[in-house]
This record gives structure tokens, C-alpha cells and sequence, in this order.
């Protein structure tokens, strides 16, 4: 195995996921602005394609294959990355609700993947940020966590966990210097999504202006972020329907 | 399904795509045969603004995701990257570390792909010839399964009738292309008015040799005594200055189709006459002016197709021999009497440089573009007539802009398509191929 990266330079970001849509996308603006990248997948092949991509963009990268759904492995992953300045999590992916209805393990594996997986990594990123007092994380987390509902409650449940472990740890951490950004993204046309029916057309964003909305939310510092910004009204009118109501709908 | 439509909003197709993420999964995705023995397309930034580009019985492949660079050198300026990078993204890149595209058309929106399926030109073609000179290698695949590596010195013929094949020997996975070197993002301009195709002729003689590119702005609603009047542009980039990549975002942006009407014999000839006179305080002068104001006016603004309404526009842009310029006047009075042309028409004169594709457009000759906004049969009638006049002349027309060219217009303007049509991929077409070949 590798010597550990902690002498690479600061000012590195690691993204976890790098190989998804949105991972490769703000991968692409970070080498735009010359940023040092750690790039965390698993597949081997679409990691050397991306890291390729990225180099030629004019950045140093280094790619670490890793399977982030064995938390045995977060912590001597994490020392490696100890003197990254920028953690991105992106990983996830998108349960058949149907599926997980009917078969437990569908649905425990998703909210491993999606929230302990995540969670595992957070708490290491986190006490490695707090110890030495910087630092700034982003979690992508999702529209489908502000409320639970019929046609996605599993993975809801997950992204709705980890937003509000994302709350706890954003408490904690301010306390040393250390921001931690939530971004929700609505609809995303990505192959995550390639089942679902893109319409209404105008509510589907692309990996790159999801992107730029999480590029500008780090630099700003921002708390929780929605992204296009109008799901923050969406979501707003959703969670305003009385329960009782809202239980006879069908969304 | 999605709405693909091409930049000349005609025809606007709902069509089956499949959108490959990554380059290793392409192979498994052409051998799975397509329902019902549908033909496939690669489609880039549908810049292209006819049909060529859309294949309307069958499935596109659509190429936005296949997006990636595979290996820049910076000290030979060799990039080697997938099909769907835009031409913008790859000056983004090359630009900073001192090297640029060494041919640009008109936008830099367009795809490596694109570029290469259309064996495009800019200003410098009597300097360095089309795109496709500048590809060194591509891998392509066929619906077989095949992945093929052509260059000049390997499967050769099935490299030439790719540069320009319009995509229909297959899908180009990846492409090597040599930049040239600059030592900055800025570029020499100098500027003349001119009145006639004569004056035209006589400045492409004098400033071909000093001047890396140079083009012509014509104005087609002037006549009588402004007749061909125009103002002609010789540019090199500077010798020194900066090296920076454009800006990206453009602020101005055409919202929604605007209503016919807008676009009329009145307004055109008026925004030509301002166009015009804006320019003859800069006649004579030298300036400075950053690449993308020179080589890509029309990017900064977002879907300035918009401008010709929701009923689209036809773009038509033709080649005829210098020997043959009595037609071009002829065409020219015809656009100028009929009241249809728009304000976009652009003049060019071809060099010698040979054109490496089986089916490129560029040759020896004097190069008119131009608009004409939807009028409906008495557009098609005008284009006809100038596609006639073309025929006669030995000329050519360009299907990168190109709704109209019937069967027998395709045989004349290029001769080698019988060549051409035997490496084409069985389970490949497009609409264009199907009108121009059956």
C-alpha cells in the first residue's frame, strides 16, 4: 500500500464518490480553480478514466479505490487524508421502493450505504477537523429527506437521517472553526435517475448546475442549501400539509 | 423519448437516446441490437443546423456524458479526449498553458466529434486547410462491436471517410487532435470596409499571406451603389499579452422564440446599415481583441437561433469556384431582390489545401453563409433556385447547414460519395443520409 498522502499538499479535496454524476461534475469545477483532488470510488476503471479527465484539466489528483460501504475501513482511510482541507460525500445510491417494501435486506442495504456508510465517515472527517480546528465539509444529502412519503420513504429515511446527523455535527463543529454544508438536491438527470420519468421537464437540473450550487455553498460556508434554490418553496409547502391530509395523498 | 432538435429548429423530433456514461460501456451498448432494426446516430450539441445530425426513424446516441479528456501534452500540444467535449471546454483547457484549436468554425460549442463528423473549416482554411488535417487518430466503433484504431496510416480508408462521414461509419470513442502554439489569448485585428466582390477579392489577395485568418461580414439587404458591400476582418494572434480562457457564462441571452415579424426585409436591412457604419470609424485600423469576440461572436449569445421565432430558420452555405464568380453575384441580387436574406452572411475564400474526408465540404472557391428565416414554400423556392445555380456553377453545398439537398445535388457536389457509402455502418443513417442516399 501507498505511504500515506497526509504530506500532500493543503488545500486538497477529497471527494467521495467521484465517479458519480454529480462527484465527477464538481471534480471538474475544484480542477477549474487548480485544486489539489483525492478522488474515492470503486471502480477501478471509471476512477483511472476520471482522474485522466482531470489531469489534463491542469490539477494534481490521486485516486484511492475504495469500497465506502466497509466502515472497517473509514478510519485508516480518513489518516490518509489528514491534511485535506475540503471533504466532499456524494456516494449514494437509489433504492427500487418497491423492492425495499418487499425484501428487508433492499432496504437495510440502502440505508447502510446512504446513512451509516456516510455517518461511519462523517465522524471520522469530523473529529479529524475539530482536532485541528479547520476545515470544511459538504454532504449531499436530498429534497426526499424533508418529509416521508409513499413512492421513496427508504431512501428518504436514509438522506432524512444523514441531513440530521449532518444538524448534530454542524452544531458540534462550529465551535472549532470547522463549516459543514448540507446540499438538497431536488430532481437530478443523472443515471441514478435513468428509470424515473423526467417530467414535469423544468423541475430536472443537470449534474453542473447542481455543481455550481455546491461549489458557491462551500465557499460561502452556507448551512443547508437546496439546489435548484426553488425546491427550498417546494419543500417549504410540502412539510406545511397537515399529516392528516397528507397521508391520503399519493406522491 | 426526448425532444432532439437541431440549431436551425427544424425538424424538432422526439427520439429514443440512449446516453453512454462511459467509454467501456459503448461496445455492449452498439451490439445490443436496437428494436425493430433501428439505425443509429451519435449526437453531439446539435449545432449542426439541418438534419444531418438527427435520425428521426431510429435512436441517437447522445454524447454529452462521453465528455471526458483522456491525455493533454502539454509540450506537443497533442489532446487526445472523448467525442462530447466542446470545443469551448477544450480552449478552457489548452488556452492557459499556451496552445490553441487549430481550426475554429463559427461556434465553440460544437463537439470534438462534431468537428471531425463535419470536417469543419474557419477563417485560416487558405493557410491550413479543414479540422480533419489536425486529427492525428481516432478509435471508432462499429455496430459490430469492433473498436478500430484509423489514422492515415492505419484502416486509412476508413479514417477519411470518417473525418466528414457526418457519423455514419459508427461512433468516434476517442480522437487525437494536434493544437497549434500561442503566445496569446489575444488576437491582431485589422479591419476594411468594402463595396463589390472585387474590392473583396482584392483584399483576400493582400492580406492572405501576412494574415493567419481572414473573413468577410456581408451585408445581403443593401443594393444599388451597396451593393455586396461588407466589411472584411485579417486577424493573427498577438505576439505577446495574456493567456487567458474566456469568461464561459454569457450574460445575453435570447429568452423565447421571438415572433415572426421581427426578423423582416426593414429591420434586417436597417440592422445592416448600423452594422456598417458602426464599422467605418474602424476602417483601416488595427485592434485588439480577445479570441472568443473574433472567432466566436454569436456565443455570447445564448440561443440567438431563438431570433428567427419558433418557426426555425434554414441556413444554407455553398463553395464555387473562383472562375465561377458571376454566380455568386447572381445568387447574391436574387437573395438582395427576394428581401429573405437575414443579417448573418458570411464570405470566405478556400485555399488549395486538399480536404482529407470522402465527404468534406471545403475546396477551391469563394464560400457564402447566410439565414433565411421560415417563410415556407417561397424559402424552399429561393433555395432551389440557388442550389440550381450552384449545380451549374460546380459548386458545392455544406450538410452540416443543410435541410433541402436532394439525391442528385449530393452525386454532383461530392463526387466521391459512391466511395464513401461503402464504409458506412449498416446499422448507422441519419435523416440526412436517408433524403441524399434512400
Amino acid at each position: 500500500m501507498d505511504e500515506p498522502v497526509a504530506a500532500q499538499a493543503a488545500g486538497t479535496a477529497v471527494i467521495l464518490g467521484a465517479t458519480s454524476a454529480l462527484g465527477q461534475a464538481v471534480a471538474r469545477q475544484l480542477a477549474g480553480r487548480g485544486q489539489p483532488l483525492i478522488l474515492v470510488a470503486r471502480d477501478d476503471t471509471k476512477l483511472a478514466a476520471v482522474e485522466a479527465d482531470l489531469q489534463a484539466r491542469g490539477t494534481t489528483v490521486r485516486s484511492v479505490v475504495a469500497d465506502l460501504d466497509d466502515t472497517d475501513r473509514h478510519a485508516g482511510l480518513v489518516e490518509d487524508w489528514s491534511a485535506a482541507a475540503d471533504f466532499y460525500v456524494f456516494y449514494g445510491s437509489l433504492p427500487d421502493q418497491d423492492a425495499a417494501e418487499a425484501d428487508w435486506s433492499v432496504a437495510a442495504r440502502a440505508l447502510h450505504t446512504n446513512f451509516l456508510s456516510a455517518a461511519s465517515l462523517l465522524t471520522h472527517i469530523a473529529n479529524l477537523c475539530e482536532q485541528r480546528k479547520s476545515g470544511r465539509i459538504v454532504v449531499v444529502t436530498s429534497v426526499a429527506g424533508d418529509r416521508g412519503r409513499q413512492s421513496n420513504y427508504v431512501y428518504g429515511t436514509a438522506k432524512g437521517a444523514l441531513s440530521l446527523f449532518c444538524q448534530g455535527l454542524r452544531n458540534r463543529l462550529s465551535k472549532s472553526d470547522v463549516t459543514l454544508t448540507t446540499v438538497k438536491p431536488g430532481f437530478i438527470d443523472t443515471p441514478m435517475t435513468a428509470g424515473v420519468p423526467k417530467k414535469p421537464a423544468v423541475l430536472w437540473a443537470t449534474p453542473e448546475r447542481v455543481a455550481s450550487d455546491i461549489v458557491k455553498a462551500r465557499d460561502k460556508g452556507r448551512d443547508v442549501v437546496y439546489s435548484p434554490w426553488f425546491w427550498r418553496i417546494i419543500l417549504f409547502i410540502v412539510c406545511a400539509v397537515p399529516e392528516r391530509i397528507f397521508k391520503k395523498l399519493s406522491m | 423519448m426526448t425532444r432532439y432538435r437541431s440549431w436551425g429548429y427544424l425538424p424538432d423530433v422526439e427520439q429514443q437516446a440512449h446516453v453512454p456514461q462511459w467509454r467501456e460501456d459503448t461496445p455492449a451498448l452498439l451490439r445490443h441490437a436496437p428494436q425493430h432494426g433501428a439505425t443509429r446516430l451519435a449526437f453531439g450539441a446539435g449545432r449542426s443546423y439541418g438534419d444531418s445530425c438527427l435520425n428521426s426513424q431510429g435512436e441517437l446516441i447522445d454524447t454529452r456524458s462521453l465528455a471526458r479528456f483522456i491525455h493533454f501534452d502539454r509540450q506537443q500540444g497533442l489532446l487526445c479526449a472523448e467525442p462530447g467535449v466542446t470545443l469551448a471546454q477544450i480552449l478552457a483547457v489548452i488556452v492557459p498553458a499556451g496552445w490553441f484549436l487549430p481550426v475554429s468554425p463559427g461556434t465553440s460549442h460544437a463537439t470534438l466529434g462534431g468537428a471531425i463528423a463535419n470536417d469543419v473549416h474557419g477563417k485560416n482554411h487558405h493557410r491550413d486547410g479543414t479540422f480533419g488535417r489536425f486529427v492525428r487518430s481516432l478509435q471508432l466503433l462499429r455496430s459490430s462491436g469492433e473498436l478500430l484504431d484509423c489514422s492515415r496510416e492505419q484502416n486509412d480508408g476508413l479514417f477519411a471517410a470518417t473525418i466528414g462521414g457526418l457519423g455514419l461509419t459508427g461512433l468516434v470513442v476517442q480522437a487525437t487532435i494536434q493544437l497549434i502554439p500561442i503566445a496569446s489569448s489575444e488576437m491582431d485585428v485589422q479591419v476594411r470596409l468594402f463595396r463589390g466582390l472585387d474590392e473583396f477579392l482584392a483584399l483576400s489577395a493582400q492580406f492572405k499571406a501576412e494574415c493567419r485568418y481572414t473573413v468577410a461580414w456581408l451585408d445581403c439587404a443593401a443594393s444599388g451603389p451597396e451593393f455586396a458591400r461588407g466589411v472584411f476582418l485579417a486577424a493573427n494572434h498577438a505576439a505577446d499579452g495574456p493567456l487567458e480562457a474566456a469568461a464561459g457564462h454569457s450574460r445575453l441571452a435570447v429568452p423565447f422564440s421571438l415572433p415572426k415579424w421581427t426578423l423582416n426585409r426593414w429591420s434586417v436591412a436597417a440592422f445592416n446599415t448600423v452594422y456598417f457604419n458602426r464599422h467605418r470609424l474602424l476602417d483601416g485600423k488595427r485592434l485588439r481583441q480577445h479570441y472568443q469576440t473574433f472567432f466566436y461572436p454569436l456565443d455570447a449569445i445564448h440561443q440567438w437561433n431563438r431570433i428567427y421565432g419558433s418557426g426555425g430558420f434554414y441556413q444554407y452555405q455553398f463553395v464555387v469556384p473562383l472562375a465561377a464568380r458571376d454566380a455568386l453575384e447572381s445568387i447574391l441580387t436574387r437573395i438582395v431582390d427576394s428581401g429573405m436574406g437575414s443579417f448573418l452572411a458570411v464570405l470566405k475564400q478556400f485555399g488549395d489545401i486538399d480536404s482529407p474526408g470522402m465527404l468534406s465540404f471545403p475546396r477551391p472557391g469563394l464560400c457564402l453563409a447566410l439565414d433565411f428565416a421560415n417563410r415556407g414554400s417561397r424559402t424552399e423556392r429561393l433555395l432551389q433556385d440557388i442550389d440550381d445555380t450552384v449545380m451549374a456553377a460546380g459548386g458545392a453545398a455544406y450538410p452540416a447547414k443543410d435541410r433541402l439537398m436532394r439525391a442528385e445535388a449530393f452525386a454532383r457536389y461530392f463526387p466521391r460519395q459512391e466511395e464513401f457509402s461503402a464504409w458506412v455502418d449498416p446499422h448507422f443513417s441519419s435523416d440526412f443520409w436517408r433524403r441524399v442516399h434512400g
